[in-house]
């Protein structure tokens, strides 16, 4: 009895929580409307940029030209055009772009592990896992340069009307342009970097649990599909952030 | 040959060769969408236009991640519903504010004129 326990076969009966409405188990099923009020709160953040931009003044004049002013919104080409060990050198997006692509790596990672779930191959679930973590970390370690870089600001800074300069951002005044340009960077890619970090914490607990061999007793890998699927929408959010603040 | 059950704890016999192709395929599709919009972010000039490319292959990229990788595309149809009309709504009020902020920059620089 003590060990057969955990290893019983599901309720069956209807009103034992054998029956699965939409075909889906219970855990997909709410993991399914916690995205997707999930979804509500970026695409709040996604409202509330879109409003901020709106509401200040456009850059005008030719891009070649374009300076840092706290009168226009900037340019996100020219904000975000650092690499780490290329100093000085611009090189816009391009540091954006290996995030982006490491990213959908991770989630094809991931993706490779539910199908391995599927087939209960212990090893290759194992080895996608390890790979999907790796490919977290490393994005987050990018989005950490990103925001040390953003925070310690240019070498030249933003020129004052009274002759002082600004360098880098913080929440009240910042290099780049309005103020508010600064807070949303912080608010919207913070808010997905601590997606990604829950996400990968709970990445590591799944691989801790395979490695255990917790799902191959129990006789499913839901665990790593639910997972999956945070994961896979860390990955969505990342890419409405990276049209709605880095391209347009 | 003996039966297995879905609840049949003990793997036994072969482990069936992964199916991957799908999964490599959509691969293919979001990386080549993400290099067309940085092509288009270094060939084309900022405006209407450029942004609304943008936002129509950011809305494919979706498609694809929701599709295929959390495998929407396989579940029941209301399941698909479910989601995807709250979410519509969700675009709706963003298409509105925007709207709005355009109408509010457009009032304040017009009083202070």
């Amino acid at each position: 009895m003590s060990t057969s326990t955990t290893l019983e076969a599901p309720n069956s009966g209807t009103w034992d929580g054998g029956n699965e409405p939409m075909k889906a188990s219970y855990g997909k099923l709410m993991m399914w409307f916690f995205l997707l009020s999930d979804a509500f709160t970026f695409g709040a953040f996604l409202i509330v940029y879109g409003l901020a931009r709106h509401a200040h003044m456009p850059y005008t004049g030719e891009p070649e030209a374009f300076t840092f002013s706290t009168e226009w919104w900037p340019i996100p080409e020219k904000v975000f055009n650092a690499f780490p060990g290329f100093h000085g050198v611009d090189l816009p997006l391009a540091f954006v772009a290996l995030m982006t692509m490491i990213l959908i790596l991770s989630s094809v990672t991931m993706v490779l592990a539910v199908e391995a779930g599927h087939r209960m191959d212990k090893n290759d679930v194992q080895k996608w896992l390890l790979w999907t973590i790796l490919f977290g970390a490393t994005f987050l370690g990018c989005q950490a340069w990103e925001w040390a870089h953003f925070i310690t600001g240019t070498d030249e800074g933003m020129l004052l009307a009274d002759g002082t300069r600004v360098f880098g951002a913080n929440l009240t005044v910042n290099q780049y342009g309005p103020p508010l340009f600064a807070d949303l960077f912080f608010f919207i890619t913070g808010f997905h970097g601590t997606h990604v970090f829950t996400g990968w914490i709970l990445l590591l607990i799944a691989f801790i649990s395979t490695v255990n061999g917790v799902y191959q007793k129990r006789g499913h890998y839901e665990m790593v599909e639910k997972i999956g699927l945070y994961w896979h929408f860390v990955d969505l959010v990342w890419v409405f952030v990276f049209t709605f603040f880095y391209l347009i | 040959m003996a039966h297995h059950t879905e609840n049949d704890f003990h793997q036994t016999g072969e482990i069936p060769k992964p199916q991957t192709k799908a999964i490599w395929k959509t691969f293919g599709i979001l990386v080549a969408l993400t290099a067309l919009e940085f092509l288009i972010a270094f060939t084309m000039d900022a405006g209407t236009a450029r942004n609304a490319i943008f936002i129509i292959l950011t809305l494919f990229k979706a498609f694809y991640i929701v599709a295929e990788f959390m495998h929407l595309k396989h579940e029941t149809k209301s399941l698909i519903w479910s989601i995807i009309i709250p979410l519509a709504l969700v675009v709706w009020l963003m298409v509105a504010l925007l709207a709005e902020g355009s109408y509010y920059y457009e009032s304040i620089t017009n009083y202070f004129k």
